[in-house]
């Protein structure tokens, strides 16, 4: 289902008898359609996960494009010390006239190495590059042509040959839950049988919870949609983590050319519901929830960025109580390193005086009680 | 003239045979029997003695949690043998050794399957392969140990020895991880390795033609020595080198049973078809079986017996100190080097001990002339005392008689004056009277 058909459902249609009562902004739906046609969309996918686990393929299976052409795997011998990279692939595609330009960033060499200690740190510096660099267009002068680069989304890959997390998976997710909206997928679902995808499901979702990551929540449905979403969206939450299975070929299966995997035991169809989440995961990524991510990541993620960098520039002049509220919060240029420890200290001998003097006044208080 | 041509033959012979007897050229004849003597039944004596004893065997599965080991050996062996699911929060790599009872018509089969648990999951793998080095280490060390004894009992020795070690490789269909390169580089001097592809149900057939080529040419490159199954045996060296290239098997495993045509076999079912393990164009498990355990077992053994293990007892005993040749290149004999260690060991106790009687002597005669000299010390202050004391006394005597002469001397004065004043009064009256 897409934007424009649920909009299109919602017109009132003008009735004689409420023409004078009929203001016209039942229209607006309309306008902000044509208007978000003309401008073109951004998106920004992040894909993550240990190498040999298909998220090129699923990449190119659900955007129905070859991204990753040429692309160049290093040996093991090489991936033993490997350091994480970030790349960026950007692609503009349309369809029906409305333009994405999608960009995928991807993370070749996340957990390949022997010893990973803390490789989502670049991943995580990277987010946070994209934070800090939208805040300081956001607060310059000249706003008209702002790059927005900030991931929308993080497709984590869970690998299906385990029996659930592993600490490297709970430890990247930790890491990047609060900057940007987590999607966990279990990849190479085809090795899976479907009780063997239920249990690894439940495993999940419970280490999930146990682990207190939050990953990204569908918005709950306003009690007036159709009961036909309504059921839709119930069936995507129940559905989480997605099994995903993504394919570069396309075979011939019941008489149709589809996106599938050829086996000596038969066909796997990607877009086939029994067989895989692929569909749902489309459904949910591309055409019903991508604003939604982008809505969030606005919202939630970058507000929470902004707010804690602003809390930090400003903790300096908390000291200072003549100070009142409506300064502009211009974006200082960072003092380097030296001057910022040399505050710090100064704030908290500062904060340790206070402390001391509060004490000695309430024991005088004491005392003359 | 017959028993005459008889008794030169019998000499003839003798003379022969004592010819053989006499190892001149060291040059083996090999007679042709006149009849059957019996002794092809030597391999059939040693079958059975070995039945009757029982076979033992071990094997180490290597592998990420949850890629398949338990359920490969449930398979491989046709049995449930017992066992959880491992969590992936282990702190570190440990291994799990469990030994069962097997049997199957009249061989005993004492199989101890060693598991490898937390291995691939810490985030941090530098030390992974150590506990597993350790182990194989610590399984030659005891069977050395044995060996070396005095009284010992090898026949009866429960041989933990690992015979094979399955090493596990997660489909991704790239290359190999880091960490099974890096393992498998450590292993391959101390053990059998066989590479097995686990989960291979999620591999086609092109990507896993590719996907073993790079892993092979990865193996090579490195240096990693894998398991070669024999073919110097003729009876089965052609099937053996042809399963050569189809190493590393990409199996998958299952104990459950689906019913396919009409039969039950043991196969994995999915909404798209049903994958049978024992279906040589599914997968390459009979291939493993039939490798593993109905041709190579045996070799299995030996070559963990007088490959690796040798080559761990040479190392060890080398560190130890041994060799098996003297400066002169005569080779020695264990016995000898034996009591040169000995001699060397006893002459270093007493070197030792001679130090130390040496240095007790030193410290008897150092603290005897400290306390010498304390006396000489104390002696010498007793002496100063004394004469000071003498010293005193002596003046003190000079100053009573000085007291004592003052003393007489005034008393004289006194009755001197006081004769001389009863004589002037006397004076006195007489000048008056005059």
């Amino acid at each position: 289902m897409t934007t424009n058909m649920r909009y299109k459902s919602r017109i009132i249609k003008t009735e004689d008898s409420e023409d004078k009562q009929y203001v016209g902004f039942a229209t607006l739906p309309n306008q902000v359609h044509r208007k978000s046609v003309k401008k073109g969309f951004d998106f920004t996918l992040m894909v993550a996960g240990e190498s040999g686990l298909g998220k090129s393929t699923l990449v190119n299976s659900l955007f129905l494009t070859d991204l990753y052409k040429d692309r160049k795997l290093l040996n093991a011998e090489e991936r033993i010390s490997q350091t994480v990279e970030i790349t960026k692939h950007t692609v503009d595609i349309e369809e029906k006239g409305v333009k994405l330009k999608l960009t995928i960033v991807d993370t070749p060499g996340f957990g390949d190495a022997v010893n990973n200690n803390e490789c989502w740190k670049p991943i995580t510096d990277y987010i946070d590059q994209q934070f800090e660099q939208y805040f300081r267009d956001e607060s310059g002068l000249n706003r008209k042509n702002i790059l927005d680069n900030r991931v929308h989304c993080c497709l984590y890959f869970i690998p299906p040959f385990g029996h659930g997390l592993r600490p490297v998976d709970v430890e990247f997710m930790k890491a990047l839950h609060e900057r940007v909206n987590i999607i966990a997928l279990i990849a190479k679902a085809d090795c899976l049988t479907p009780n063997e995808t239920k249990k690894l499901k439940d495993r999940v979702r419970d280490e999930i919870e146990r682990f207190g990551i939050k990953v990204y929540q569908f918005p709950e449905c306003d009690s007036d949609e159709d009961e036909e979403f309504k059921q839709m969206d119930k069936e995507l939450k129940e559905c989480t983590p997605f099994a995903v299975i993504g394919s570069n070929t396309v075979v011939e299966a019941r008489g149709q050319r589809v996106r599938g995997r050829l086996y000596p035991w038969g066909i796997v169809e990607v877009e086939n519901q029994s067989h895989c989440d692929f569909v749902k995961l489309r459904n949910m990524l591309i055409r019903s929830h991508m604003h939604d991510l982008k809505d969030v990541t606005c919202d939630v993620h970058y507000e929470n960025y902004r707010a804690h960098c602003i809390q930090q520039m400003t903790s300096k002049l908390a000291q200072d109580n003549r100070m009142d509220s409506s300064i502009p919060i211009l974006p200082l240029p960072t003092p380097d390193a030296e001057t910022e420890r040399l505050i710090k200290m100064k704030d908290e001998e500062l904060k340790r005086m206070q402390e001391m003097l509060e004490k000695m006044q309430q024991q005088m208080h004491e005392k003359d009680q | 003239m017959f028993s005459f041509l008889r008794a030169l033959k019998c000499i003839e012979i003798l003379n022969q045979t004592t010819l053989s007897l006499v190892p001149q050229n060291e040059e083996k004849r090999s007679l042709s029997l006149g009849g059957h003597v019996g002794f092809d039944s030597l391999p059939d004596q040693l079958v059975s003695k070995s039945v009757t004893q029982g076979f033992c065997f071990n094997i180490l599965c290597v592998g990420e949690t949850g890629i398949g080991k338990s359920t490969l050996m449930n398979t491989l062996f046709n049995t449930t043998f017992e066992n959880e699911e491992a969590s992936h929060y282990q702190n570190g790599v440990y291994l799990r050794p469990r030994t069962y009872d097997l049997q199957e018509s009249n061989v005993h089969l004492k199989l101890t399957i060693v598991d490898t648990v937390g291995f691939g999951d810490q985030i941090n793998k530098d030390e992974s392969y150590k506990p597993i080095v350790d182990y194989i280490d610590t399984q030659f060390e005891n069977y050395l140990q044995e060996e070396l004894k005095i009284k010992r009992s090898l026949f009866n020795y429960h041989d933990t020895r690992i015979h094979i070690c399955l090493y596990f490789i997660a489909p991704t269909g790239h290359s190999l991880k880091s960490l099974d390169l890096v393992t498998m580089k450590k292993l391959d001097s101390k053990v059998n390795i066989i590479p097995i592809i686990a989960k291979a149900d999620t591999i086609s057939k092109s990507e896993l033609h590719k996907f073993k080529i790079k892993i092979m040419s990865e193996l090579v490159s490195n240096g990693v020595q894998i398991y070669q199954f024999p073919t110097d045996d003729e009876a089965v060296a052609e099937i053996n080198s042809s399963m050569n290239a189809h190493l590393p098997f990409a199996v998958v495993g299952s104990v459950e049973e689906v019913k396919v045509g009409n039969k039950m076999v043991r196969a994995r079912q999915y909404p798209w078809g049903v994958v049978q393990v024992e279906n040589e164009s599914h997968c390459d498990f009979v291939k493993l079986r039939e490798m593993l355990i109905r041709i190579n077992m045996e070799d299995l053994r030996e070559q963990t017996h007088a490959r690796h293990y040798e080559l761990y007892r040479r190392c060890k005993l080398e560190e130890m100190g041994f060799k098996d040749t003297d400066p002169d290149s005569q080779p020695f004999s264990l016995q000898e080097t034996y009591e040169a260690k000995r001699k060397e060991f006893l002459t270093d106790l007493q070197r030792k001990e001679e130090e130390m009687r040496q240095m007790f002597v030193n410290k008897v005669k150092e603290t005897e002339a400290e306390l010498k000299e304390k006396e000489r010390e104390l002696h010498e202050k007793f002496e100063q005392l004394k004469r000071m004391h003498q010293e005193e006394k002596r003046k003190v005597e000079e100053k009573r008689r000085d007291l004592e002469e003052e003393m007489n001397g005034f008393n004289r004065k006194k009755l001197a004056a006081e004769t001389l004043s009863l004589s002037q009064p006397l004076k006195k009256d007489k000048d008056k009277k005059k």
